[in-house]
């Protein structure tokens, strides 16, 4: 059994994003599984977060301001993993700081920091090659993304060499702005899973636990992001409590849900 | 119609998947992914549809004003002449395409991505602009085919250029100012990237340069292909023979590999393309992704760029808002690796004396941009014989750039 296959084997599963080196980033990655995170998404900063929102955005500058080094995020997953050898935990970025020491490094770093998968923004299935066969001969999961605009026969691509879970975005946009409709997502959860055999996260625009609630009865899992990294902003170096108090009513909700 | 090159021909890229050897690609979202596929699909339809390219040669001529002259540039000839050791220094021609309609070439591969758009049954437009004439020349077709006009532009631009900004809205285009980064040329990108994925179903993207994720590097290329072309044509028309030496300034790098491609194959036609060097490149403060950077992914290809070791991407910085890009078109990256094409840098002040020299010996005020491309003619001309014929791409004419000018010269307007 991996990570993943425990984490969503339980029922639906709590997915948290937070980007890497904003605010005590490991006080806020113990903060959400204290609240009941079941899959961590730690954000490697970059200059040019081309899929992120403002929210996400302004985190990636606070984070490389602040003088983040790729080998900074490695070390904080490294420590996660020491501390929490149970959570499945995931990196998500964009493809310039992932391959720019070859893809084999990157995947081996992950390996070593005990990194379960990795989500790379603009590295489509057909660029597979600048990091796929690197992370599957590592043993870690390339986790894909799937869209409003990803059809029928495209899908096929998409799966192919990916694991872990299919991560749905819901709205064709970028993070932390608009919701999907529920029917919308509905349509498409069960399009995706008539594909698939691996679970389907449901992410983009869940900010409330009465959002994650409905999405929760027909996804897999729930991904919530830009919601956390708003209360980073907020409370600076001190988000942990608050951190805390929404994973607890996001978890409560999507756990509840089925 | 496409007439495919012979095999072993530099002519012959990017292949199936969009490559140009390591470079190009498709480095997007998924969310844009099929519409790149579609965009694909419906330019190699257009590519072999005549009806395609005759609206193309029509709005060509009688829009755009083409073909733009081949003008020999005498003063300036005699002028490197006589600084040049004996026996040197080759005639200068000026491909003008500074007298095209909006002021630029950028108005060649905005026509042609337009014309694709309505195909498409797209109703909205969006492009980025640097300095701005990108942003004006798509306002431009926007406003002749009647579509909604968005343009993204730096806040830091939008202050350093805004006679180009009033000129968009005069033609009916909103001007977003984006206040992301540096808030310049990468910046206005990103935003407009993220404008689009939100905005996929309505929306084309017209992309400035010769860069970006496949197809756009081979369209721009071949749209702006007409310099090239023309310039084949007009000098063997006055002078019988192909050109020796090929000069043109590259930021993204549109209107170079518009001269230069025609010319690829043709093993006795040199080519320098010119990257901007800002305040040197020692100083760090430069946008010579070439001399100074290395292979990445950012926008949608891999390419050369300014980054830290970490992939991080560095701040650009030149005189001229066009070139002032970390990045460069991958077929660019391509032909600097393979030595096919020279790349060379050239200063902010080095374009600066080459701008003042230009205006007084031959009467025509270059874009900045332009300017760096004649700033390579002291060395360039001081090493060929003065039998040979160099043609330099005036790509942009120079009154946008008169305050920035007279700023950077210490004169009060």
């Amino acid at each position: 059994m991996t990570r993943f296959n425990t984490a969503f084997s339980r029922g639906p599963a709590l997915v948290c994003f937070i980007t890497g080196g904003d605010g005590d980033t490991a006080a806020n990655l113990d903060a959400l599984v204290e609240g009941g995170a079941d899959v961590i998404e730690l954000g490697m900063p970059f200059t040019d977060p081309m899929a992120d929102g403002p929210a996400i955005q302004e985190a990636n500058i606070r984070s490389l301001d602040k003088g983040t080094r790729t080998a900074d995020i490695f070390r904080m997953a490294a420590e996660f993993r020491a501390r929490h050898p149970q959570v499945p935990l995931v990196l998500m970025g964009y493809a310039n700081p992932m391959t720019i020491r070859g893809p084999e490094w990157f995947a081996a770093e992950c390996a070593k920091a005990g990194v379960d998968g990795v989500i790379c923004v603009d590295i489509p299935p057909e660029e597979d090659a600048a990091l796929g066969p690197a992370l599957r001969a590592a043993g870690v999961s390339l986790i894909r993304l799937a869209t409003p605009t990803t059809d029928a026969a495209r899908l096929p691509a998409v799966l192919s060499g990916s694991s872990g879970f299919l991560y749905y975005v819901s709205v064709a946009g970028i993070t932390g702005m608009q919701q999907a409709a529920q029917a919308s997502i509905e349509d498409a959860v069960a399009r995706l899973k008539a594909a698939s055999d691996i679970p389907v996260a449901v992410g983009f625009g869940v900010r409330t636990p009465e959002q994650a609630s409905k999405i929760a009865k027909v996804a897999d899992g729930v991904v919530v992001g830009s919601a956390f990294v708003d209360l980073v902003k907020q409370h600076g170096d001190k988000a942990a409590g608050p951190l805390k108090e929404l994973t607890s009513a996001l978890a409560e909700a999507v756990h509840s849900a089925r | 119609m496409t007439v495919q090159p012979p095999v072993n021909s530099l002519r012959s890229l990017p292949d199936d998947s969009g490559h140009f050897g390591q470079f190009g690609g498709r480095y997007v979202a998924e969310t844009l992914m099929p519409l790149i596929l579609d965009l694909e699909k419906e330019y190699r339809k257009a590519q072999d549809d005549p009806a395609f390219w005759a609206e193309f040669d029509d709005l060509m001529k009688d829009f755009v004003g083409r073909p733009s002259p081949l003008y020999y540039a005498p003063r300036i000839t005699e002028h490197f002449r006589e600084a040049a050791p004996a026996g040197k220094g080759p005639k200068i021609y000026f491909k003008r395409e500074e007298l095209n309609h909006t002021g630029a070439h950028k108005i060649n591969n905005c026509i042609g991505q337009i014309l694709l758009a309505l195909r498409m049954g797209k109703t909205k437009i969006i492009a980025e602009t640097g300095a701005g004439q990108h942003g004006v020349a798509t306002a431009t077709v926007a406003a002749r085919f009647g579509l909604e006009c968005k343009i993204f532009m730096g806040a830091t631009d939008v202050e350093r250029q805004k006679p180009n900004v009033f000129r968009m809205k005069l033609l009916g285009a909103e001007v977003v100012p984006v206040k992301s980064g540096a808030m310049t040329l990468k910046d206005a990108m990103n935003d407009a990237l993220r404008h689009w994925v939100a905005n996929v179903h309505d929306t084309f993207y017209i992309i400035g340069t010769a860069a970006g994720p496949h197809p756009y590097p081979e369209l721009v290329r071949d749209f702006q292909s007409v310099i090239g072309k023309e310039t084949r044509e007009q000098i063997m028309e006055k002078e019988g023979r192909l050109p020796d030496m090929l000069v043109a300034a590259v930021g993204g790098g549109s209107n170079a590999i518009g001269l230069f491609h025609p010319f690829l194959d043709d093993p006795e036609v040199a080519m320098t393309g010119i990257e901007a060097a800002g305040h040197g490149i020692e100083s760090g403060e430069h946008a010579a992704s070439l001399t100074g950077g290395g292979p990445g992914i950012l926008h949608g290809n891999k390419t050369y760029l300014l980054q830290d070791e970490d992939g991080q991407i560095t701040e650009a910085h030149s005189i001229s808002a066009g070139l002032d890009y970390p990045g460069i078109g991958p077929e660019h990256s391509w032909l600097h690796e393979s030595g096919r094409v020279r790349y060379v840098p050239i200063t902010d002040d080095q374009a600066l004396e080459a701008f003042t020299l230009c205006c007084s010996l031959e009467g025509i005020i270059p874009a900045l941009e332009s300017a760096h491309a004649l700033a390579a003619l002291p060395q360039l001309t001081a090493e060929m014989d003065e039998d040979k014929i160099l043609v330099v791409n005036v790509s942009g004419r120079g009154d946008k750039d008169i305050f920035t000018v007279a700023e950077a010269l210490g004169v009060e307007l």
